[in-house]
């Protein structure tokens, strides 16, 4: 077998953003030996990218606020397909997690009385959002960080050892699970990004904490690392994935210069002034009325300009329709040729503003563009689309623990599925890092003192990684190298396959979804799969991106096909999901999450360097009757199916059977 | 540019860096700032250096102290009478400055100031001449040890620099007294107005004095009054290397302003009186 | 508006490299990441690069250009004229692993040389109180990205490996400055400061204030205000006979 590098721990955590660390932290302190593996340094995880706050009913702000409040506000805003019992939990343990990142170190910006002051944001009743300016995620990411420094420090005052209990691996890339005979995590194996060497983990207990799976789209406020990678293990570990076809899409996402690809262009642009135009000049957003929205918005461009000063006696402008429709009208327009050179379309605000203007309204967006890409907003238009932002969908797990279906394998954070139904609210994915990551620390934890329980003694009882899996997870790894020498210039280029696996991404399975467009998806994407068995990278295994990213495609592919499988069983528009073809909720759709699994392909064949899925519908557990009397009737009424209803107290008499 | 180390090689030629040949990469014109700043506090030191010894001209008018003179304690002062306001009792000899009881203190306080030692670190010891620009010295120790250790006594200088601004202020306040014509404001007057008001503004933004006046504390909350101060001087404190640099250009010229009216190569032009 | 131009990276590894020359095409709007990137693409796809948000708010992508170290994504091409060379190098004070990629262990060894954030022992989580104006000043050092160009630059460690052992860096002294001046951290961190951390090796010459990407005043309100709280507890005499007194009261 391989000469491999081989470490052996109690609890593997992948991933080491907020939900990672949350883990770490906690079956560590929970006695057991931790190890962290990450693809970036210790600290650079996209957590940090996260601005606006972390979601908790503290009430310190607004008294009336509790958690009761900011779970209907979770279930309003997932438009009740969310994992009913994960909101629950987040509403009511996230402000214990906030408050806990205190007594670590953290700096919140403070109420005058002192408390953790608390602001407003889209979806959310009341002020809730924790936050540091606008660096919330850089002030969870340090705080967890340094709370894992403190406790490798009380384990090096008691054994001298740093690294007794809790190691971070960084710059380590996982690429394969490894099992039992029995089909239980035992492990996981990787490479060293620095030297290419593999390196294979022992562990009963695997958490993912991987994130989100933007890289697979050409337009995205994502990082390099989000590849899907936990999406992907988990699949080829034999765990499901549900909900895969919500992913949250901004419609006015920069799309040029390079330097602010994906970077979120603020609704108040639009608000203050800012119009759309194609690249014919035109003000194409008054064609884009809806029906039902007729009466509310301006039909000349007249009658727009007024509103922003008179809003009383004008109707606002078409520009500020809800997202899905700017984005709907924008996917129209760039489909049929009057879109920019660069694929989206202009948001003008320079032509209608002073630049001084321009510069006391929208400060840090004029700051943010000047300095990352010398694009002077008061001066020339915006090039925008639609940019991939945060993927609702992902591993299936137990609301309690964290467990996938695989025993030994849990999963926290945003590669976990559920928590947000078909839409996240804003700030709500922080607290999402440190309930559910806290829960499969908790789970991880438990579960591998069962083993212990069951068979007295350390090692005993564990699963054990079979040496067969070691071998072909490492010439898995290795075969992209392998037609280097043999045939130049037939193999694949990997950033070529990324560039068309994210061009696909982008056109087919956006933000706008068609029958059709997602049947050619997963024509194309069948084409990709065959293309990557070719893949062909140069130079040697010591830090090596283009081998990198060789290896991440399989993953992207991976979570590409379960996002357009899934978007096209879905046939109704919920959330980050919008059929132009099915455009209306459908109730019949709340009660079913479509799961993604993986065919299991013969062991060695073709299909083993990207395994087919397949998706199905299943049924999502009824709410729970206390919460579901949470809401009024009527409210449910518009989600819901009369017979759903006979469950809520005033549902029980005549209206519910109406 | 490959280029093999050698076996003293040190800095950013040390084993295991990368080995990219010159010390330094940088091609602007990064020894400018350096050169500046030597030819700047060389010039100071060798005006302020013979100005201090010259023992005249330092009084014009009858009513105008240059600061370079201020306070006037010597025997030597009683030929410009009216001079010294502070009695005079070191003697008078061509090797003690005139003003011997505040220049040593001045001059420590600037050569303890935070601003001075990054100036003279950089532009005079090459410590590092500029950044990401290898220093010439094999070893470094910092302010560690005897005799920069010795730094760390700023604030003690700050404390004398604050009672000589006072002086100085007592000097351009009583300078628009006229022995003879009584209350009158010349062009002079507003020269070491200026002056001191600028005097004012370096010691007060000094990092020292931002500490003793609230930087020092962990709760802000509790000490609102130090606060309010602590803010203001870190405000003032932001322009610390501006108040140096403008300090010694008008000590320079209020100086020469009251040598050259001393020495009657010009007059003072009354505006009031 | 694209162009072409000539950028010169350094190619290596631990024990040799050199400047190998690209000709790459370079848009308008472009920063040296977008350019070393389509190198990448076109022409040297193992070029080793360490990156990850592309948005100036991670600090992984710390190299040196021209000589200067910076942030590969917050450096615009539009800074250079037509005349400038560009040259792209490794970070010069940590080890090279390959091409632009360094080892950076020695801040995350230096990291866990510093205690803790220790608060008081009978607060419970939930009951902490904090005014915001006691807050904001380790709020500003908490800013930081930990791209790790003030380690980088500055003389004391980039001039002096010897140094490395007794100097934890402008980003670990800023640290240390954080907790001292947390309002809840009850633990003394000024004499570590000056006798394990190597705060008295800093003489303050800036070049980590010059070059932090959140412009964070690293100098003026982290390291100069923690000489000063050592200066009142080993050089003021005045500071030290007041303590005196006062403790002899309270005994």
């Amino acid at each position: 077998m391989t000469e491999t590098e081989r470490h052996d721990y109690d609890v593997l955590v992948i991933g080491a953003g907020g939900a990672g660390l949350r883990a770490a932290i906690e079956a560590r302190e929970r006695g057991l030996r931790v190890a962290i593996v990450c693809k970036s340094l210790f600290g650079k995880a996209h957590t940090v990218m996260a601005e606006g706050g972390c979601a908790a009913a503290m009430g310190n702000v607004a008294e009336n606020d509790s958690w009761q409040v900011h779970f209907r506000d979770t279930m309003r805003g997932g438009k009740f397909l969310n994992s009913w019992r994960m909101a629950e939990l987040h509403a009511k343990e996230a402000p214990d997690r906030v408050w806990e990142l205190e007594t670590w170190g953290a700096l919140f910006d403070r109420t005058a009385d002192g408390r953790i002051h608390q602001r407003n944001f889209g979806g959310h009743t009341y002020p809730r959002l924790a936050h540091v300016g606008d660096r919330t995620g850089l002030e969870l990411i340090r705080t967890l960080q340094q709370r894992i420094v403190a406790l490798q420090q009380a384990d090096h005052a008691e054994t001298g050892d740093f690294e007794a209990r809790l190691r971070v691996f960084a710059e380590c890339t996982v690429t394969e699970l490894l099992r039992d005979d029995d089909g239980a995590v035992a492990g996981a194996f990787g490479y060293w990004r620095e030297s290419g060497r593999f390196v294979v983990f022992s562990a009963p207990a695997v958490v993912l904490a991987t994130g989100g799976i933007g890289k697979s789209f050409q337009v995205t406020s994502n990082s390099w690392e989000y590849t899907g990678d936990g999406q992907a293990l988990a699949l080829r570990a034999g765990a499901d994935l549900v909900d895969m076809e919500f992913v949250q899409f901004h419609p006015t996402g920069m799309v040029w210069p390079p330097s602010v690809k994906g970077i979120l262009v603020t609704e108040g642009v639009r608000g203050d002034g800012g119009v759309l135009r194609n690249a014919d000049g035109e003000r194409f957003m008054f064609r884009y009325v809806p029906d039902v929205f007729k009466g509310q918005y301006a039909q000349t461009e007249d009658e727009a300009d007024r509103w922003y000063d008179d809003q009383e006696n004008n109707r606002r402008t078409p520009d500020l329709l809800p997202r899905d429709e700017v984005a709907r009208a924008i996917n129209t327009e760039v489909k049929e040729g009057r879109g920019s050179p660069h694929g989206g379309v202009y948001l003008d605000i320079a032509s209608r503003m002073a630049p001084e203007e321009i510069q006391r309204r929208l400060p840090s967006m004029y700051h943010q563009f000047r300095e990352l890409a010398d694009v002077d907003i008061t001066a020339e238009s915006m090039e925008v689309g639609p940019t991939c932002h945060y993927v609702m969908g992902g591993i299936d797990v137990d609301p309690d623990t964290g467990a996938t279906s695989v025993p030994g394998l849990f999963a926290a954070g945003e590669c976990a599925g559920g928590m947000h139904g078909s839409n996240r609210l804003g700030g709500n994915s922080l607290s999402d890092l440190l309930v559910f990551g806290r829960r499969a620390g908790i789970g991880a934890a438990e579960h591998v003192a069962g083993l212990a329980g069951r068979d007295a003694g350390r090692g005993a009882g564990r699963p054990a990684v079979r040496d067969e899996d070691v071998d072909a997870a490492a010439a898995l790894a290795v075969a992209p190298f392998a037609g280097a020498g043999t045939d130049a210039g037939s193999g694949e280029n990997p950033y070529t396959l990324h560039a068309d696996l994210q061009r696909t991404m982008n056109d087919l399975v956006g933000i706008i979804r068609t029958e059709a467009e997602m049947r050619a998806a997963l024509d194309r994407l069948g084409e990709l799969r065959a293309r990557l068995r070719d893949v062909v990278v140069s130079g040697h295994r010591q830090y090596n991106p283009g081998w990198h990213l060789a290896l991440d495609l399989r993953n992207m592919l991976m979570v590409g096909e379960a996002v357009a499988a899934s978007a096209l069983r879905r046939t109704e528009s919920r959330g980050g999901h919008t059929r132009d073809d099915h455009p209306a909720l459908d109730a019949q759709w709340r009660h079913r999450v479509l799961v993604t699994r993986c065919v299991p392909g013969t062991p060695g064949g073709r299909d083993g360097v990207v395994p087919r899925v397949e998706v199905e519908a299943a049924e999502r557990d009824p709410m729970r009757g206390d919460l579901l009397a949470l809401f009024e009737i009527d409210e449910l009424g518009k989600y819901y199916t009369p017979a759903e209803l006979t469950a809520h107290p005033q549902g029980s008499g005549e209206r519910g059977t109406t | 540019m490959t280029t093999a180390r050698g076996v003293d090689a040190r800095g950013v030629h040390s084993p295991g860096r990368a080995a990219v040949g010159s010390g330094t990469l940088r091609a602007d014109r990064w020894w400018l700032a350096p050169a500046a700043t030597t030819a700047g506090l060389l010039a100071f030191l060798v005006y302020g250096g013979v100005r201090a010894f010259q023992q005249q001209y330092f009084f014009a008018d009858e009513r105008y102290l240059t600061p370079f003179y201020s306070p006037c304690v010597s025997l030597g002062c009683a030929s410009e009478p009216g001079a010294a306001h502070f009695g005079m009792f070191l003697p008078d000899s061509p090797l003690i400055p005139y003003a011997a009881l505040s220049l040593p203190f001045l001059l420590g306080f600037r050569l303890t100031c935070y601003y001075y030692r990054k100036a003279y670190y950089r532009s005079i010891w090459l410590s590092p001449p500029a950044c990401a620009v290898p220093e010439p010295h094999a070893t470094y120790t910092g302010e560690t040890r005897f005799p920069l250790v010795l730094q760390n006594v700023h604030r003690y200088f700050f404390y004398v620099a604050l009672l000589v601004s006072l002086i100085n202020t007592y000097d351009a306040v009583v300078a628009f007294r006229h022995p003879t014509d009584g209350f009158v404001v010349g062009v002079g007057n507003l020269v070491l107005l200026v002056n001191v008001a600028l005097l004012w503004c370096y010691t007060v933004s000094c990092h020292s004095c931002r500490h003793v006046m609230g930087g020092r504390l962990t709760h802000f909350s509790k000490h609102p009054v130090r606060y309010r101060l602590w803010t203001w001087v870190s405000a003032l404190n932001t322009r610390h290397m501006l108040f140096a640099w403008v300090t010694l250009g008008t000590l320079v010229l209020t100086d020469l302003y009251v040598a050259l009216v001393a020495a009657g190569t010009i007059t003072d032009l009354r505006l009031v009186g | 508006m694209s162009d072409t131009r000539l950028v010169r990276v350094w190619r290596g590894d631990a024990d040799d490299g050199e400047l190998v020359d690209f000709r790459v095409e370079v848009n308008e709007g472009e920063v040296m990441l977008d350019v070393l990137h389509r190198i990448q693409a076109t022409q040297a796809p193992d070029l080793a690069v360490r990156w990850n948000c592309k948005a100036g708010k991670c600090g992984s992508c710390s190299a040196e250009i021209n000589g200067r170290p910076r942030l590969l994504c917050m450096t615009r091409m539009s800074v250079f004229t037509e005349y400038d060379e560009l040259v792209v190098t490794p970070l010069r004070t940590f080890p090279v692993i390959r091409d632009l990629v360094t080892d950076v262990s020695f801040n995350y060894a230096k990291a866990r040389e510093i205690p803790s954030f220790t608060p008081p022992a009978d607060l419970a989580p939930g009951e902490y109180r904090m005014a915001q104006v006691d807050v904001e000043r380790s709020q500003e050092f908490r800013k930081c990205i930990e791209c790790f160009l003030c380690q980088d630059v500055c003389h004391v460690v980039r001039d002096h490996e010897e140094n490395k052992e007794a100097f934890a860096g402008p980003r670990f002294l800023m640290r240390v400055a954080e907790l001292e001046m947390h309002p809840l951290d009850v633990a003394d961190r000024v004499p570590a400061a000056q006798d394990e951390h190597g705060l008295g090796r800093c003489n303050i010459t800036k070049c980590c204030t010059d070059v932090c990407p959140e412009g964070i005043k690293i100098t003026d309100n982290a390291l100069i205000p923690m000489k000063e709280r050592v200066a009142d507890r080993r050089y003021d005499p005045l500071v030290w006979l007041g303590r005196t007194i006062s403790r002899r009261r309270g005994a």
